[in-house]
């Protein structure tokens, strides 16, 4: 719409790929009369792992559920390259459904399109061979521990190919070990599947070690106020975290995340 | 990766060899003999100092019978007594069954819309805060007895069942309602897919409270139309019984429908159990 706004650096395309999908000016207030965000312009650029990253309150949840149509912005515009892309979500916790095995929950997103069981099976068998548990797929949830639940919603996720996967820190409530072997998952996962992520996290660490693009946001109102690129081979190892690249960028990203908590005053 | 996570594998070994799915029924019974031994030896020594207390004292069968004389009774009596078990018994499952259907069926309606939830609920808690025994001589008056007493158990049922399950269907994960917006899922399939089976434990709950409920109506309801019962359920066999003095009958028909309220409650609970254990944490085993 108008070009004047690209000054921002949120919206730098990385390494020229193709635009997915563009936020422009996208203000969030809730009923209650919250600004979750403030005219926040970001671009996501087909097949990138774009990590938002920022304190609480500043909207990058927000953010996610208007990406996943999850909820109106209440101005701006919210354009797609393509009609209708398939979309995967994955939550903080790993929301699966109780009652169901592995693979039902696995097949719920197919079952929801009116896919039988039988003709679903080879989907489910892939995604649940991608996250390693098609051993467990007749295992209720209750009976796995809490980094097997996460990655049966994972696999939830990709069962339908997505174009776009969305994650709202979903690694946030597992244990560090836990936390770094899904990882390196999802860093191998999204290079065979080529998907676009974009992935919510509090934690530097973490954003660093997986992305290929950082925005950095602040609190009240919400916004992008820096962006970095991470430009490091996107398959990376354990090794990548004893890098002078890694560590560079994490200072940086450090820097500019208390640099957008200093402007919060609430803090 | 593949599933080589020894962490993670440990902990499901861990879990599943406290047998989910397997051997299920041994969860519903004790499993060393000390822990019903002792309640049935205390069973029995109560109906043992019942039976010498009455010898003892010479305490004549009009004002307590031994027993031992109400089970004969019950031999007795049985072909008078079974043929009112099974009024009292087809009343209360027809009542309680009614009562889940219309229960059901409302509660998905409200939770289609809160205005309906609104305007509807106001009478289902004044059927409910009115008790059954004021009811009971109205209905009698515009029903025929036998429907009478059906719809008396019926209203006490309804409502236990009615609000647990409206509960269930409004408690299911918003992040699973919001996982099936992303889907785009239709009313339908959301209430299939999510909010039944959401609903299912609640549901099991109040169910079991309102089986128990709808043979107290019942029973409530032919005590109340008395001799008007025109010999039917056991509870007018305890009036008639009543009349006429015969107190080892009165209290062998009172046995009967003691034993008919365990019977429910335990069809029930095991119900409750064959549908939940694998996944709810209420049919879990403790300290599993």
């Amino acid at each position: 719409m108008d070009d004047a706004l690209d000054l921002s650096p949120a919206t730098r395309s990385t390494s020229g790929r193709d635009l997915l999908v563009s936020l422009r000016d996208v203000s969030k207030t809730f009923d209650n009369g919250t600004t979750a965000l403030s005219r926040l312009t970001l671009d996501v650029a087909e097949g990138e792992f774009l990590s938002l990253i920022g304190p609480s309150g500043c909207g990058k949840s927000t953010a996610l559920r208007i990406l996943a149509g999850l909820t109106e912005a209440s101005s701006g515009s919210l354009a797609w390259s393509v009609e209708r892309p398939e979309i995967g979500f994955v939550f903080q916790e790993p929301t699966l459904m109780p009652w169901a095995s592995v693979l039902d929950n696995v097949w719920l997103p197919l079952r929801l399109r009116h896919v039988s069981r039988r003709s679903a099976a080879d989907r489910i068998e892939e995604a649940l061979a991608m996250v390693g548990l098609w051993k467990f797929a007749s295992s209720y949830p209750r009976e796995l521990s809490g980094g097997m639940k996460m990655r049966v919603s994972i696999a939830r996720a990709l069962v339908l190919k997505p174009r776009l996967l969305l994650m709202d820190e979903p690694f946030a409530a597992l244990d560090e070990i836990t936390r770094f072997r899904l990882n390196n998952d999802l860093v191998r996962l999204k290079a065979e599947l080529g998907t676009t992520v974009v992935f919510v996290t509090h934690s530097v660490y973490e954003s660093v070690y997986l992305s290929t693009r950082i925005a950095v946001m602040a609190a009240r109102p919400g916004r992008v106020v820096d962006a970095i690129d991470v430009p490091a081979p996107p398959i990376r190892t354990e090794e990548f975290r004893a890098t002078q690249l890694y560590i560079d960028t994490c200072r940086r990203a450090s820097q500019a995340l208390h640099g957008a908590m200093a402007e919060d005053e609430s803090l | 990766m593949s599933a080589a996570d020894p962490i993670d594998m440990r902990s499901h070994v861990a879990d599943s060899a406290a047998g989910p799915g397997d051997r299920s029924w041994r969860r519903l019974v004790p499993h060393r003999p000390a822990e019903y031994v002792l309640p049935v030896a205390i069973f029995v020594a109560a109906v043992l100092a019942w039976e010498a207390v009455v010898r003892l004292r010479g305490i004549p069968p009009y004002i307590l019978p031994t027993p031992s004389l109400i089970f004969a009774t019950l031999i007795k009596d049985w072909p008078i007594l079974s043929g009112s078990l099974l009024v009292t018994l087809r009343t209360t499952l027809l009542a309680l069954g009614l009562a889940v259907v219309g229960s059901v069926g409302l509660a998905i309606l409200f939770v289609q819309s809160k205005w309906i939830e609104r305007s509807f609920f106001p009478f289902a808690v004044v059927l409910q805060v009115t008790p059954v025994v004021s009811i009971a001589p109205l209905l009698l008056i515009y029903l025929e007895p036998g429907t009478a007493v059906l719809v008396c158990a019926f209203l006490v049922a309804f409502f236990p069942i009615l609000s647990n399950t409206a509960l269930g269907l409004a408690s299911a994960d918003h992040n699973l309602i919001e996982l099936m917006e992303l889907y785009r899922a239709s009313r339908w399939q959301q209430l299939v897919r999510l909010r039944l089976p959401s609903a299912l434990p609640y549901f099991l709950g109040g169910l079991r409270i309102g089986g128990g409920l709808a043979l107290i109506g019942a029973i409530v309801a032919e005590i109340a139309a008395g001799s008007a019962g025109q010999g039917s359920g056991l509870a007018f066999r305890i009036v008639e019984a009543g009349f006429r003095l015969n107190i080892p009958r009165m209290f062998a028909a009172l046995a009967l429908i003691s034993l008919t309220g365990i019977l429910i409650y335990v069809v029930l609970t095991v119900l409750n159990h064959f549908l939940l254990h694998r996944w709810h944490d209420s049919a879990r085993k403790r300290g599993a």
